[in-house]
């Protein structure tokens, strides 16, 4: 609030180095896990994406549907099996995950992720893995099932008055 | 600009506490501004008290529809409204009062107020009347009435307008030398605030024009375009609170028990931190997006090596450095914590500070930098966590600290003696408690996987059913029972400054600041504690405790992070 005294340019206390040299190292250690991590971890962000349409991007997932749909639904959403080593797709539009995927754990699969309408968020439950989803981008993610059951897409980007009934469904055997 | 060093003469009184000159026109200014903030604290206060109602699913108040929308003008009021007129108010205030100089433009001061108020209302209306429910982040290619986004532009742009006020007469005041050597640290902030709100509000502008005319049927916009933009100001306008707000913890700590930076130096050095890397940090809300590559999102998501978080850790630590040294000048110098013990935990300007300087680091930058991680952002993006993270800066600290400066300016610049004193006291402990629970109840909520901005996390209408949510409805009801004793602690500072500022006593504050003492530690009762090396009792050995065990803390919550996303299924 007051002014300084004339002459503030003084060397920094012990104290301050001290904390400044080690808050600098922390600064470094957080800034060195991202690429560590990227070369050694197995769950990074996909980085893959190609320019769609929703037109083109519906034609897509209706073709995988047409051939990997195992002919049964539930609440009227297709249930699809493709094959380990498949590119899979799921759109999201309002307010409906489309389709519903049936996936073999320990399978590598190339997931397609985009929307026909507004941005969506797809948070796969009880998992804890979120990825945006925007109109006209799509977006791939190499995933790997670890884990049996049944989980939950939920989404979790404001779309609209029925945001809250977007609930969608991957079966992993 | 005005260059003219002729007219020094300007209608002003001499403040009785510090002796410098208050321009008359400043001095409205800064009340009309700093009022309209606190009426629209209290809009949006009561909306988030609607809304955490509505979050709490016991109870469940809301319908869906007017959660949404009441949801898309507690964002606006608070992120927007609030603060930027409380920063408007604070920027005149640093110009004028604290430099002794004049205001330059008044005319233009008073109609780029009218241009924010009534962008302010505008935007209100039409949210209120069900034309805009679409959040306030407004993702294209969701579409609000072109109003919308027209009354937020007339904000924004008004905003800026008053920013180059604020710079016109900081440049004026040098110039007429009404002040020696150099800026006061608490000016300097501000000027850092101002300049970041520069860029803030361009990138705002590049985000909304172009949404306005899509909004019109004119053109389309790419949603990744607008993410990006819309993040370059809803992300940097934090950050001007950030720097206002640290600003204002240097302030009250010099208030309330007369501390000094220990090392000028030092504090202005991470406020040019703050300026050369802290936009970069809009990359946080993009790091699931598609269309990124890594590098792109490490380099801006770590502020290119977390040079804007060094800032802050650099506060962390010279803030509570200046406090326990001007403690100790006075003669608390047993132990490591004597000092602290000794503070005048009564004084809510104190309390303020502390609340809001911990709530801010332990909570917001600890689950901040660690959810702004690249990867273990995958695990948080857009789940409850969010917002949990996002209220203990912005509610707990920016707010608190706007809070606690304000029970100053009511004896300074509105020149009435406060109301109800005590309940100034109890004030910034039951707004912080609550909060606090609000935060943890939130993050608890988003770690079992519930999504932000949602209505119902029971799915009950939906075709097909969730189970696996843990303990989150408690966790919800945890939040929602701290939103209900922010929410009072809220009002209890309205009541506090309302009942001053219409009903108080007119009287010029001699010599006297403080709410819980008649110390004035501004003007002569604190030793001064500048010019001599700081040394052996006066050493800041407590608050080197504080901040390792603070560093130990924040080591162990992000590397559980990892260790939370190491479980998850494998992707790239």
């Amino acid at each position: 609030m007051l002014a300084p005294e004339k002459n503030w340019w003084k060397p920094l206390h012990r104290s301050e180095k001290t904390w400044v040299t080690v808050a600098f190292i922390w600064c470094i250690m957080l800034t060195a896990m991202m690429p560590i991590w990227f070369m050694s971890g197995r769950q990074n962000v996909p980085t893959v994406t190609y320019t769609t349409t929703p037109d083109e991007y519906k034609a897509d997932v209706d073709a995988f549907v047409e051939e990997y749909g195992t002919g049964e639904s539930l609440n009227g959403v297709p249930i699809v099996a493709p094959p380990p080593g498949s590119d899979i797709y799921i759109l999201a539009r309002q307010w409906q995950w489309y389709p519903i995927l049936q996936l073999e754990e320990g399978a590598e699969y190339d997931l397609h992720l985009s929307s026909l309408d507004v941005q969506h968020g797809f948070s796969l439950q009880p998992v804890g893995l979120n990825l945006q989803i925007l109109p006209g981008y799509d977006y791939v993610a190499t995933i790997i099932p670890t884990t049996t059951g049944e989980f939950s897409i939920i989404c979790n980007e404001y779309c609209m008055i029925g945001h809250h009934l977007m609930l969608g469904k991957i079966f992993v055997e | 600009m005005a260059a003219s060093t002729a007219s020094h003469d300007f209608e002003s009184r001499t403040c009785t506490v510090t002796g410098l000159k208050v321009d008359l026109t400043a001095e409205k200014l800064i009340k009309a501004n700093a009022v309209t903030a606190i009426v629209f604290l209290l809009i949006g206060g009561f909306f988030a008290l609607l809304i955490a109602l509505t979050r709490w699913q016991t109870v469940h108040l809301l319908p869906a529809d007017w959660f949404y929308r009441l949801l898309t003008a507690h964002g606006f009021d608070m992120l927007v409204v609030w603060i930027v007129f409380f920063e408007v108010a604070g920027l005149y205030f640093g110009a004028t009062v604290v430099l002794n100089a004049r205001l330059v433009f008044p005319k233009v001061a008073w109609f780029t107020f009218g241009m924010m108020l009534v962008g302010t209302l505008m935007v209100n209306v039409i949210v209120l009347m069900g034309k805009a429910d679409v959040m306030f982040t407004a993702y294209v290619p969701l579409v609000a009435d072109p109003l919308f986004y027209l009354g937020i532009i007339l904000f924004a742009v008004g905003a800026l307008i008053a920013v180059f006020v604020f710079f016109a007469t900081i440049v004026t005041a040098k110039r007429e030398k009404a002040y020696e050597g150099s800026m006061p640290l608490f000016t300097y902030g501000l000027v850092a605030a101002a300049i970041i709100a520069v860029y803030a509000l361009l990138s705002g502008a590049l985000a909304y024009v172009p949404a306005f005319f899509a909004s019109l049927g004119l053109m389309e916009v790419d949603p990744g375009y607008y993410r990006n933009l819309f993040w370059g100001f809803g992300h940097s306008a934090q950050q001007i609170n950030l720097a206002a707000m640290v600003s204002i913890w240097y302030a009250l700590a010099q208030i309330t028990v007369g501390a000094v930076p220990v090392n000028e130096k030092l504090s202005r050095f991470a406020f040019i931190l703050y300026l050369l890397f802290i936009n970069l940090g809009s990359a946080h809300h993009l790091l699931t997006d598609p269309g990124y590559g890594f590098a792109w999102k490490t380099v801006n998501t770590s502020y290119a090596m977390y040079l804007a978080v060094l800032g802050s850790l650099i506060h962390a630590f010279s803030i509570p450095a200046a406090v326990e040294v001007a403690q100790r000048r006075k003669g608390y110098t047993n132990g490591l914590f004597d000092w602290l013990k000794k503070a005048p935990w009564k004084e809510p300007g104190f309390s303020a500070l502390v609340i809001s300087m911990t709530m801010f680091g332990w909570i917001g930058g600890v689950t901040g930098v660690t959810i702004g991680t690249e990867q273990i952002n995958m695990t948080a993006h857009n789940t409850m966590r969010l917002p949990g993270h996002f209220h203990a800066p912005v509610v707990s600290g920016t707010t608190l600290a706007f809070m606690g400066i304000t029970y100053y300016l009511i004896p300074l610049i509105f020149r009435k003696k406060l109301k109800f004193p005590k309940m100034a006291s109890w004030q910034p402990y039951m707004f912080g408690g609550g909060m606090l629970l609000v935060s943890i109840g939130m993050i608890a909520a988003g770690l079992q996987g519930v999504s932000r901005r949602h209505w119902d996390v029971t799915f009950a209408q939906s075709p097909f059913t969730v189970d696996g949510l843990g303990t989150a409805q408690l966790m919800l009801g945890i939040a929602g029972v701290g939103a209900l004793i922010a929410v009072t602690g809220g009002t209890m500072f309205m009541i506090v400054v309302l009942a001053s500022v219409f009903t108080g006593k007119q009287e010029d504050a001699n010599r006297l600041t403080l709410v819980s003492s008649d110390l004035n530690p501004l003007v002569t009762d604190a030793v001064p504690n500048t010019g001599k090396e700081i040394s052996g009792d006066l050493l800041p050995r407590g608050t080197v405790v504080i901040t390792f065990a603070f560093l130990m803390f924040f080591i162990l919550y992000y590397f559980s992070n990892w260790w939370l996303l190491g479980r998850a299924w494998f992707i790239r």
